[in-house]
């Protein structure tokens, strides 16, 4: 379970390129649920994410993740509860080191790290099986270094890494933007069947209005550093992007703009 | 004659392959330009030397110099990590500081060693034969190192280390603390370099506070080297490579000094090397452009006259 109380963050505060980046932020997640964020730039949808993954501090407010507060943990002291894929492919994965060494680093997520060899045969033999779940074949390669991999096979990697050592919560970061729309369905097929296994609580940040009411059971959109529209249960079930569209317009008095905003369908 | 210089370059290089793995690791593993080896050179010597002069065990000593460098890197790496300093100049802070460090440790410029007792002469009482002592110490003692260096890349910690350099972002996400990595990895490459400072005084039967001048290049240049001879991203031959690289480095000195150059142009020719090396990508790239640039100018010509 996931809660945060009055969040606030200003980047450069008391400057004059001061920017109040979210405003008063008031959000309960209940365990298992999964969250799609939507909303026009500059809403403040990734800085929601890096409060919570602990790569920024909010100058008010708490984090608590089951309870604990969270708020000023560093994000290395709160990996344990977090799990995260982030929108560039290269960031999630060590391209010098093989898949079985990037995987070896996951399965001790949040955990002291001792003198150890990273990799044996037992986990070796659990990786394959994990890898085998991707069905991209990369079982069959281990010792391929990360850097040789596309970067659908990447997120693919990060996705399981992400996962591994069962965090919490797990962070979508615009995590398809960057690949090809047939990789990028992909990687959500591969998501969703994660997601049914781990059952983590999910927030996820999409541009894609269509792809934000197919996944998930709740949608949340954002404006100006405010949450503007909770969509859940009833009300989300039949909804349309365009009645999303409409919606977004009402409640923030302008059109819905994103220039790199999908809105097929 | 010429077995015995060939003989004496390979230990040199060999000991000074010691301070290539010390160079390795931040650069290539850490991604982390550090020149503090420039003091922890000369600190392991110092503390070796002054050590060893009043009576020290030189082991002991050795190992005491050893400590000594492992020290001078964690400082490089706090001084990074904690007062948020870029890497480049908390090297060259600590590197500072131990120039008058080094002076204190040993009380003046220079200590000479040539009666004292070192690792080497006590090996020696035990028996070993003189003509290949240093030869088999230095084999034995750098492959040691070596594997020791290997094994710890491929532990948990030591994965975590590489992953610091490779992607800091990641590695954070999964819990790994890379303050306290780069801090652990700069200990540890000061450590190597230092013992290296430390052989490099008992086998050449001094201590200088100036020996530490140029070694940052030195250091690079082996590493470089030792890429091009062995290509591979692997740790266990790139490690390999290091050591070749350095004797290799050693062997191309020699080679320019029968020639007639003059020992004290040998760091200039070193640079250069180093800049040749690391500037061949784009200067390659530049090569590229022209050529490019002239087919391209070779076609709407031959463009021109067809129309």
């Amino acid at each position: 379970m996931l809660r945060l109380t009055n969040l606030h963050k200003i980047f450069n505060y008391g400057k004059v390129n001061e920017n109040y980046a979210l405003k008063d932020i008031n959000l309960e997640v209940p365990k298992g649920d999964f969250i799609t964020i939507i909303g026009s730039n500059g809403a403040g949808k990734s800085t929601l994410l890096n409060l919570i993954a602990g790569t920024l501090f909010p100058e008010a407010g708490t984090v608590e993740i089951n309870s604990e507060d969270v708020t000023h943990r560093p994000v290395y002291k709160r990996a344990h509860l977090v799990g995260r894929v982030f929108q560039d492919p290269l960031q999630g994965t060590a391209a010098e080191m093989t898949i079985e060494e990037n995987l070896s680093l996951a399965v001790k997520r949040g955990q002291r790290r001792g003198l150890r060899l990273g990799l044996d045969k037992n986990r070796r033999a659990e990786f394959r099986r994990l890898l085998a779940l991707l069905e991209l074949g990369l079982e069959n390669r281990l010792d391929c270094p990360v850097k040789l991999l596309s970067g659908g096979q990447r997120q693919a990697l990060t996705l399981l890494m992400a996962t591994m050592g069962r965090p919490q919560i797990l962070l979508l970061d615009e995590y398809t933007a960057a690949l090809d729309p047939k990789t990028a369905i992909q990687i959500v097929e591969i998501t969703k069947r994660i997601v049914t296994q781990h059952k983590p609580t999910v927030l996820m940040v999409t541009h894609d209005l269509k792809q934000a009411l197919a996944m998930g059971n709740r949608t949340i959109m954002m404006d100006r550093g405010r949450i503007i529209l909770d969509l859940k249960g009833k009300e989300r079930e039949n909804i349309t992007v365009g009645d999303l569209l409409a919606k977004f317009t009402a409640r923030s008095g302008r059109e819905l703009t994103d220039d790199r905003i999908l809105l097929h369908g | 004659m010429w077995l015995s210089i060939l003989q004496g370059t390979v230990e040199q290089g060999l000991v000074f392959g010691l301070l290539a793995m010390g160079v390795y690791l931040p650069f290539r593993v850490l991604d982390f330009p550090d020149l503090t080896v420039e003091g922890s050179f000369p600190l392991g010597a110092a503390v070796s030397a002054a050590l060893i002069i009043n009576g020290t065990n030189p082991f002991l000593a050795t190992g005491l110099a050893m400590l000594s460098g492992v020290v001078a890197g964690m400082i490089t790496g706090i001084i990074n990590t904690k007062l948020k300093i870029a890497g480049l100049l908390a090297g060259i802070l600590t590197m500072t500081s131990l120039y008058s460090i080094n002076l204190r440790i040993m009380g003046r410029a220079n200590i000479p060693l040539l009666r004292e007792t070192t690792i080497l002469t006590v090996l020696k009482g035990w028996g070993f034969p003189d003509r290949y002592l240093a030869l088999t110490v230095f084999t034995l003692l750098v492959f040691l190192v070596k594997l020791l260096l290997d094994y710890f890349l491929y532990t948990e910690i030591g994965m975590a280390l590489r992953a610091t350099g490779d992607s800091p972002v990641m590695i954070e996400s999964l819990g790994g603390n890379t303050n306290h990595i780069k801090i652990l990895g700069l200990g540890l490459a000061n450590g190597l370099v230092a013992l290296s400072g430390a052989l490099t005084c008992q086998y050449q039967g001094f201590a200088d506070v100036g020996m530490g001048i140029g070694m940052i290049v030195i250091g690079l240049a082996s590493v470089i080297i030792g890429e091009v001879v062995i290509r591979t991203s692997k740790i266990i031959y790139a490690t390999f490579g290091v050591i070749v690289g350095s004797v290799i480095y050693r062997l191309a000195i020699a080679v320019a000094l029968q020639l007639g150059f003059a020992p004290t142009d040998l760091k200039i020719v070193t640079a250069l090397l180093v800049i040749l090396a690391l500037g061949a990508p784009s200067l390659r790239r530049f090569m590229i452009q022209d050529e490019f640039a002239e087919r391209l100018l070779e076609r709407s010509a031959s463009d021109a006259q067809t129309n």
